[in-house]
């Protein structure tokens, strides 16, 4: 019954590429840079990235760099975190991250973090645990970690920390399997991961597991394809993967494809998109 | 695409959004032409309005309110401050907000624009109060509205108790809130710490939320939000100050100092070194810092306090542990001495503290005896090292020999002194639990639930660690038969999760395997026969087959030389590190995926022998112990590892870096590896290069 449909995925991703002028591109034409990390990636996984126009990509993604060194999410936005991790990742993908000004985007990063270690995600202060690891995986791809104050962001981060043993986005606020992503994989990164509890987190995200085989991203909510790699993810990185039934949750990811044109969605027979084609490719490797 | 449904759309259909997206397109690069060229008129700012009520994602059109916002405040200054025209502005904004909202009411980019205008502190916090509660009716689970809440609870100076008093209301109104269950468990946390000393408080508080909860549990026990507020109430009803658990050696022992520092096993190893060194190691009921020669002090003739450095041993090494050990160096001129006493007192002054805040606050101590006996040991040196072999003919099942009675006599009554389990908490604690094991009873008698089962097992097993440290329980047994049997219903009645409930019931069978003498004695075997001169008779402890996939009840097993995990589904080793007398390990044929996961191997400086083979290394893509390894991955380690001598060795260094971080500090005599992917002939001659001590490796020798 299951079987990853390569061929469409990799047909809808590209025709997703051409498409500006619908309404779906227009409306999110603010977070194109993320749409292309998430199809690039996906191309990348699926071994097809050759079939997009690596030059042509790059060149748009530079100039999607604002003045200050961040990056905006298409040409002519303002810059934010958010996008600057993307780009950054984008070019990764392609090896080339040479044609970055290192220095420059380094210090936009570093400039946004705060007295408390949290990050803001641009000039205007908004805190979250997600622009806490955007800035340390950002930083980490550049081999430029020591500009920033890891103590401290390590301290914020673990102030998000649960009582459920999961994190939220800022001190208080609840678990999502999201921000658990964000804050486990920060922990990871700057080998803080000795902080978390990893019986009582592992349990919290094997719990989202529900009946179906998906995964939801918290207690009493619905499952959704994106949720196989936040809580996937994490559940790798805490070692607790065994807690959960992989099988199941590789047919639910099956079931959600758009088999006739390509495409993952959120659930099954709802509306495909990229993000979630993304999320779904990854969990299923 | 969240909340849409797939469906091919009609000729109409696609021709309305292709107008739509036009007219989008047009709105959006008009506004970005009037961002670019700071215009903000009227006209303009009715632009922006539009964009956002259409697209509150859009997050540039919420930076250029700001920026507007910003340009009329400059300007007011320079006329006078008008308060009436910076409110109106500034309400203006939160309509905007609110129009954004009801077009998508998880939209961050508008609920931080309305903190960014409240911060500005010229709106009503009222107003705000009035409609986060109109929004939560709608939707309780936004966790943007429980944040925004938390943001303006802060700036009216709202007590935590009216707020406790909100969360009550919200479930009330609907038990399956796990936002509002969530957020009691902070507010209380903040109040318990206010009230600081004052236990009875936070015990009477506690006994309230155990009844409110199972309301809660009752009414719905297939909801899971109140049962993680249940599991929360149980660990705060459970934490007790820290203690010591055990040590080795252990208290009122006497050992050879032969035994301690693993001589007996291997003596044609040793014969050669002059110091005498053993390790001295404290097991504490619960991670604690401070630890340190202030608040540990040795007494012994030979040694001096001040030099004692005293080293935490998890595998991580950081600040809390729950094993902290140091090495006892006896004088190389001590060739022969009957009863060296050492006084090992424990928690002089209460700088011990767990990562709990509770500090360890009564003194316990330890003393045992060593001596060195003065025989002959040169006929020990030139004998060559003989193959450890596993097999079962081996080992003989253990007969009980005088002083490995005493031993394991000692360790299983875990004593150290009586004076160090504090009375009046633990009490309470009992009966709590006592009363919610009664409670989980009567609800699994009339619905079979799962996590109410999960609840149960998790119960008892924390009434068993109660009763473990002698705090009175009224005769009330462990009957871990009852709890693994549990496990055993839950793998079946959720077999999603089997492995969690394996790995949980792995720590019980191994607290019922370590309960008593008895049983202990059951699994303990003795190495080779008495007769053989090159080794002193050993025990060994055999663990295989018994479908462990953890490690646990270490604190009982401290005294282990030998020990045979094979056969199980081990998965990971942490615990071991603390075995600092392990000397020969077989780990063969369990699940053990990477070298990553052998990361606690590095701590156990006797270890000798260790078999490995047909484990999972190098069979998976993904190696899951990677981060919870301390390695250059982590930004942990320093890489500056001397890899010059090993150039030559055949191997794609960086791609064995994990192989070389295991090996290169350990000195192994034999090590079998095969039956893992990983294995090839140039992995096993780098691994001889990296240990020159090695004599047998997948049964060939050296030569």
């Amino acid at each position: 019954m299951g079987e990853l449909k390569t061929e469409k995925h990799v047909e809808y991703i590209l025709s997703v590429e051409k498409r500006k002028d619908d309404f779906v591109s227009v409306v999110m034409e603010h977070l194109r840079l993320n749409g292309a990390y998430w199809g690039l990636t996906t191309l990348d996984i699926l071994g097809k990235l050759e079939a997009v126009d690596q030059d042509e990509v790059v060149s748009w993604v530079m100039q999607c760099q604002h003045k200050s060194g961040g990056f905006g999410g298409n040409i002519g936005h303002d810059p934010h975190l958010l996008y600057t991790l993307s780009a950054i990742q984008v070019l990764a993908l392609f090896d080339k991250i040479e044609v970055l000004d290192i220095e420059k985007v380094s210090n936009y990063i570093a400039g946004l973090q705060n007295e408390d270690g949290s990050f803001s995600g641009d000039m205007w202060g908004e805190v979250d645990t997600r622009f806490s690891y955007i800035a340390i995986c950002s930083l980490a791809l550049l081999h430029q970690l020591d500009k920033i104050n890891v103590e401290k962001a390590v301290k914020y981060i673990l102030s998000c920390q649960n009582l459920d043993g999961g994190f939220g986005c800022t001190p208080g606020a609840e678990s999502h399997a999201g921000q658990i992503f964000c804050c486990v994989g920060a922990l990871a990164i700057t080998g803080s991961l000795h902080h978390v509890d990893e019986d009582l987190l592992g349990w919290w995200l094997c719990e989202r597991q529900v009946k179906s085989g998906g995964l939801n991203g918290r207690p009493e909510k619905l499952p959704d394809v994106c949720y196989s790699w936040w809580v996937l993810s994490s559940l790798i990185m805490i070692d607790r993967v065994h807690w959960i039934d992989k099988e199941k949750l590789v047919k639910f990811i099956l079931d959600c494809q758009d088999k006739e044109n390509g495409g993952i969605s959120d659930r099954p027979d709802d509306a495909v998109d990229v993000f979630h084609t993304y999320f779904g490719v990854a969990g299923k490797c | 695409m969240h909340g849409i449904y797939r469906k091919t759309p009609s000729q109409d259909e696609q021709e309305a959004s292709a107008l739509k997206a036009i007219e989008l397109r047009d709105l959006q690069s008009q506004f970005l032409h009037l961002h670019h060229n700071k215009i903000y008129t009227k006209e303009a700012l009715e632009t922006s309005a539009k964009l956002l009520e259409v697209n509150p994602e859009h997050y540039t059109g919420w930076n250029y309110r700001k920026l507007a916002v910003q340009h009329f405040l400059n300007h007011q200054s320079e006329t006078e401050a008008d308060s009436e025209s910076i409110q109106s502005v500034l309400n203006e904004e939160l309509k905007v907000v609110e129009n954004a909202l009801k077009k998508n009411f998880k939209s961050y980019g508008a609920w931080y624009h309305r903190k960014w205008v409240l911060s500005k502190g010229h709106s009503s916090t009222d107003n705000e109060l009035r409609l986060l509660v109109k929004f939560q009716k709608l939707d309780s689970r936004n966790f943007n509205a429980w944040n925004y809440r938390r943001f303006i609870t802060m700036l009216k100076k709202i007590s935590d108790e009216e707020e406790l008093q909100y969360t009550t209301d919200m479930i009330y109104d609907n038990f399956s809130n796990y936002s509002a269950w969530h957020n009691r468990s902070v507010l209380l946390s903040h109040l318990f710490e206010k009230r600081g000393e004052r236990q009875s408080h936070k015990e009477s508080v506690l006994e309230e939320e155990f009844e409110f909860v199972r309301n809660a549990l009752f009414t719905d026990p297939d909801d899971q939000s109140g049962w993680f507020y249940h599991l929360w109430l149980l660990d705060q009803t459970v934490k007790l100050e820290p203690f010591l658990l055990s040590s080795w050696p252990p208290h009122g022992s006497s050992r050879s100092v032969d035994y301690l520092d693993g001589r007996n096993l291997f003596p044609s190893m040793h014969s050669l070194s002059k110091d005498r060194m053993f390790p001295l190691v404290l097991y504490f009921s619960e991670p604690v810092e401070g630890v340190n020669s202030s608040t540990v002090t040795i007494e012994c003739e030979y040694y001096a306090n001040e030099d004692v450095i005293w080293r935490p041993l998890s595998a991580n090494k950081f600040g809390f542990s729950q094993v902290w050990f140091t090495y006892l160096n006896l004088p190389d001129e001590v060739h022969s001495l009957k009863d060296c006493h050492v006084k090992v007192f424990v928690a002089q002054f209460p700088d011990i503290v767990s990562s709990s805040g509770f500090s360890c606050s009564q003194t316990s101590h330890i003393v045992f005896s060593l001596c060195v006996p003065s025989h002959d040991r040169e006929h020990a040196e030139g004998q060559t090292v003989p193959r450890f072999s596993w097999k079962d003919k081996e080992f003989y099942s253990h007969a009980t020999q005088s002083h490995d009675a005493s031993l394991l006599r000692s360790l299983h009554q875990l004593k150290i002194a009586e004076e160090s389990k504090s009375k009046a908490a633990s009490d309470w604690s009992m009966k709590i639990i006592s009363n919610e094991i009664a409670h989980c009873r009567e609800l699994l008698s009339s619905t079979n639930c799962k996590i109410g089962k999960l609840t149960l097992a998790r119960l008892l097993m924390a009434q068993n660690k109660l009763i473990s440290y002698g705090i009175p329980n009224d005769g009330i047994e462990v009957h871990y038969e009852e709890i693994l049997g549990l496990y055993h219903d839950l793998m079946k009645l959720d077999p999603v999760h089997i492995c969690c409930y394996e790995d949980e019931s792995s720590l019980v069978l191994l607290k019922q395997v370590t309960s008593s003498m008895e049983s202990i004695l059951r699994y303990c075997y003795q190495y080779g026969d008495s007769t053989s001169p090159r080794m002193y008779p050993c025990l060994c402890l055999r663990l295989n087959g018994l479908s462990l996939s953890q490690i646990g009840s270490v604190e009982r097993l401290l005294w282990i030389q030998m020990l045979d995990l094979s056969h199980n589904k081990i998965r990971s080793i942490e615990g071991l590190e603390a075995l600092q007398l392990l000397s020969c390990l077989n780990l063969s044929n369990n699940k053990i995926c990477s070298f990553t996961a052998l990361e606690p191997l590095r701590s156990l400086k006797s270890l000798k022998v260790l078999n490995i083979s047909y484990n999972e290394i190098g069979a998976h893509a993904v190696n899951t112990r990677r981060y919870l390894c301390s390695s250059p991955m982590t930004h942990t380690v320093e890489n500056d590892w001397n890899f010059k001598e090993f150039t030559n060795s055949g191997v794609k260094l960086t791609n064995h870096w994990d192989v070389f971080f295991i090996f290169r500090d350990l000195n192994l005599i034999q090590l079998d590896i095969m039956g893992n992917a990983v294995v090839n002939d140039q992995l096993k001659s780098f691994l001889f290069k990296l240990m020159p001590s090695l004599k047998w490796l997948d049964g060939e020798n050296r030569n």
